[in-house]
């Protein structure tokens, strides 16, 4: 369990000034001028050494993301760092506590990381529908510019300025390339791959795109050093994180952990145990909607970290944890899901755009049970062809979670089509016909 | 109805400010619909000759964004949140509870002009589920019950 010694986010329950008093109370903006001071190299040296791994999902390293910018300009063009705040998977609910309640921590990050690329200017994205935590933020903000932390002229010797933008309801601005496509004004549909924002980002300049997270703990690891941070967790999966507990647990919260934490424990001590007790548990989703479901058998030993999840066939994600009891229609659950992504779906790539709908619709029939038992192969079939064959990753993220519901609940599936089949009159209907599917709709 | 000198003179800032009438696209919708509560064909127009773009560039990104809302809406807004932890705590009982008290499904507008009723997917109140964001200023609450909500109907009438 982590140490209280070890916590970043002192204020996540906003008892306490979630201002610049408070902040500096807590430790913040302590000494900033003197990790400046000691450079860009050294910044990102021990941003690597920290093992640092994004917290948005992807979990790729941050420090090494943070090398990638140009060392200098050399054809005139600036650099960004735009941090995403654009916080909509479901089942996370971590860094609106964080902008709500610890603002100056995500500010603070800004101001290193953009002196650590050589960037002057930065952008924090706020979902449209995160107002209060937009209010917070810009006040945060105006503190920080009054106190002559950030601004053009600051105590920090960094001209530096930030600014926060807002989007207006997509899910899908959450990726990396559709925010910058947002951010320009125009609508969030993701850019391929290569370039690299790193490369052509915002406004066709060097960019690095990263979770409100990432940043936020950012000066804390400067301030306590690397190896402090290193030694929480266990090997390539360090530091502390915060977890979201929701779904069927008696006390759903927000929490930061140390990393590599039993799930068990994590429930227990922090949840207050699954409802009904640990033995009414069917199922999780270890990290937001897009994160295949693990079955309550291999939850018995899982340790919630990169590595531990994906020994499972699932990944961390954003470490949004849903529980599910074994009151859950587990296929609903999922069709829900997969009604999702048909909805976010920006409708640029032909597999996702129609696949997403597709395999909403044939999940939505085995809800009932009206379907045959080789559809589920199909299905299957279905996901495997969205899956990396899309521009972004939301395709794959529509797929994965169906993926794991066949692999876990296949006998659950089958049943209900076999019931269904057993209790339909011989002038049912049937499965309905494609149109009144879409007319259903 | 023409849009207000002040929501023009604030495109045009807008333009400026963003670095070019492309990008302050967005910015301008929401000006617009900030001011006049939602964006109709006439200020949609209008906003896009301040800036000098086609209705039609304009109107592909309004209807990109489900909160560029391109009908009128009640005077209060209820998002309810579709995403699993809503859902697994009971969400669609609060849903069943609040369209039958106002007669209305999601997408659609009391016809006293009061309330509209909108889905929104996950708003990260996960560990307040089922949760909903009221009004403009799109207050978090949660965990609801149908009774709460109905009381926070009946509070806001």
């Amino acid at each position: 369990m982590l140490d209280d010694k070890d916590r970043i986010f002192r204020n996540l329950y906003g008892l306490h000034d979630w201002g610049l008093v408070g902040a500096r109370r807590r430790g913040g903006w302590d000494g900033t001028k003197a990790i400046i001071d000691k450079g860009r190299d050294w910044i990102i040296n021990e941003m690597k050494a920290s093992g640092l791994r994004g917290r948005g999902g992807a979990g790729f390293p941050t420090g090494m993301k943070w090398s990638f910018m140009p060392k200098e300009s050399t054809d005139g063009r600036p650099s960004y760092l735009v941090v995403n705040a654009d916080e909509s998977e479901p089942g996370t609910c971590k860094d609106r506590e964080i902008m709500r309640h610890d603002p100056h921590t995500l500010i603070e990050g800004c101001l290193l990381a953009s002196f650590a690329m050589g960037a002057h200017t930065a952008y924090i994205y706020v979902r449209g529908e995160f107002i209060r935590e937009r209010e917070h933020l810009q006040a945060a903000i105006d503190q920080a510019y009054e106190a002559k932390l950030i601004g053009k002229d600051n105590i920090h010797g960094w001209p530096f300025d930030l600014y926060v933008t807002h989007g207006a309801g997509a899910y899908i601005c959450g990726e990396e390339t559709a925010l910058l496509e947002s951010l320009e004004g125009k609508k969030g549909q993701p850019r391929l791959k290569p370039p690299f924002p790193a490369n052509v980002g915002l406004f066709g300049c060097p960019t690095t795109v990263n979770n409100v997270e990432s940043i936020a703990v950012a000066p804390a690891i400067l301030r306590r050093g690397a190896a402090w941070f290193a030694s929480i967790g266990r090997p390539n999966n360090v530091g502390t994180k915060l977890f979201g507990i929701s779904g069927h647990v008696n006390t759903p919260c927000v929490v930061e952990e140390a990393m590599s934490i039993p799930f068990r424990e994590l429930v227990e001590k922090h949840g207050g145990g699954i409802r009904g007790g640990w033995d009414n548990l069917l199922a999780i989703i270890p990290g937001g909607a897009s994160c295949p479901l693990i079955p309550a058998a291999d939850c018995e030993n899982l340790i919630m970290d990169f590595d531990g999840t994906r020994a499972v066939k699932s990944s961390f994600g954003t470490a949004g944890v849903i529980v599910m009891d074994k009151s859950t229609d587990v296929i609903a659950a999922i069709a829900r899901i997969s009604y999702f992504f048909k909805h976010e779906s920006c409708g640029q790539c032909t597999p996702c755009r129609e696949g997403t709908g597709w395999m909403w619709r044939v999940l939505s029939r085995m809800v009932e049970g009206r379907a045959h038992r080789r559809e589920i192969d199909m299905l299957l079939e279905v996901t495997k062809q969205v899956e990396g064959h899309t521009i972004c990753a939301l395709g794959d993220a529509a797929a994965w979670p169906i993926q794991g519901l066949i692999r876990a609940f296949r006998p659950e599936i089958e049943r209900r089509i076999d019931d269904f089949s057993r209790k339909a009159r011989l002038d049912d209907q049937g499965v309905l016909d494609p149109v009144e599917m879409a007319a259903a709709e | 109805m023409t849009l207000k000198a002040e929501t023009i003179q604030a495109i045009r800032t807008a333009a400026h400010h963003h670095g070019g009438a492309k990008a302050a696209m967005l910015e301008a919708l929401k000006l617009v619909q900030a001011a006049e509560g939602w964006v109709s064909d006439a200020h949609l127009a209008e906003a896009a000759a301040t800036l000098g773009v086609t209705t039609a560039e304009l109107d592909s990104l309004a209807t990109f964004y489900s909160h560029i809302f391109r009908s009128p809406v009640g005077e209060m807004v209820i998002l309810l949140c579709d995403g699993l932890s809503c859902y697994l705590n009971g969400a669609d009982d609060v849903r069943d509870a609040v369209q039958q008290k106002l007669g209305i499904r999601f997408g659609e507008t009391t016809p006293d002009g009061k309330f509209t009723l909108l889905n929104v997917c996950c708003i990260g109140g996960c560990d307040r589920a089922p949760a909903a964001l009221l009004g403009p200023d799109r207050k978090l609450v949660g965990p609801l019950s149908a009774d709460q909500l109905d009381q926070l109907i009946e509070d806001a009438r």
